[in-house]
């Protein structure tokens, strides 16, 4: 799938987006998955609670099943207006 | 119903009047536009404004539609830009148009609580400083969801 990163999300992971395989099944799961990866992943997941998740561009949450999903962005709250 | 996601300005001015316009049978117009301020601490060279290009216009027509569905609006607009903006210029606008006042008010500021914390944008200041900061979300912006 693919996994987008926004705002310092992507500046602390160093990418916008990127393809992942994953056998993770929830968000949960995932999040599991890259924080395992590399110091700067663990950094970006280090406070879920300041993270906000979308699942095919519908905003979600971490406990959400990821079956059938193609893209999974991570974002901190939104700041439009 | 329009909404548009856009890097260029507008004229705020010519789209209200536009907006006007095309619902002189309504009895009433209400517009809001938002600008960009200086920084609580000063010195704001520029707004940076990130936004998830495939959810964005998805998520601003739905909040838009619910608007519409829930008052008695006769017509909505909705702009907001994205990319670099200096200090004083326009980054959205909304308008509302209805028969009578209080649908037009309510709606538009459900519109503006819900752009502010459902609308995947980030703003970042650029400082004369050389230092950047992303804008954080306010409590209050989340708590002004509960009165919908």
């Amino acid at each position: 799938m693919d996994v987008l990163y926004f705002a310092w999300v992507r500046e602390r992971i160093g990418l916008p987006r990127e393809r992942i395989e994953t056998s993770a099944t929830t968000v949960a799961g995932l999040v599991e998955e890259l924080r395992a990866r590399e110091d700067r992943y663990a950094a970006a997941f280090a406070d879920l609670s300041a993270l906000r998740v979308a699942l095919d561009q519908e905003l979600s949450s971490f406990d959400a099943s990821l079956h059938g999903v193609r893209e999974v962005a991570f974002f901190p709250p939104m700041t439009g207006g | 119903m329009q909404v548009s996601v856009q890097e260029e300005g507008f004229e705020f001015g010519a789209r209200a009047e536009a907006f006007a316009q095309n619902n002189n049978a309504m009895g009433a117009i209400v517009t809001f536009t938002g600008i960009v301020r200086d920084a609580d601490q000063g010195g704001l060279v520029a707004m940076e404004i990130e936004h998830y290009p495939g959810m964005t216009l998805k998520a601003l027509t739905e909040i838009t539609r619910t608007a519409m569905d829930r008052w008695s609006l006769g017509d909505a607009l909705v702009i907001h830009r994205y990319g670099r903006l200096a200090p004083g210029e326009q980054i959205m606008m909304v308008a509302t148009a209805s028969r009578h006042r209080k649908d037009a008010f309510e709606a538009a500021e459900y519109l503006m609580d819900y752009l502010k914390s459902r609308a995947p944008f980030w703003k970042k200041e650029i400082l004369d400083s050389g230092t950047t900061d992303w804008v954080a979300a306010k409590d209050s912006d989340e708590d002004a969801l509960d009165r919908w």
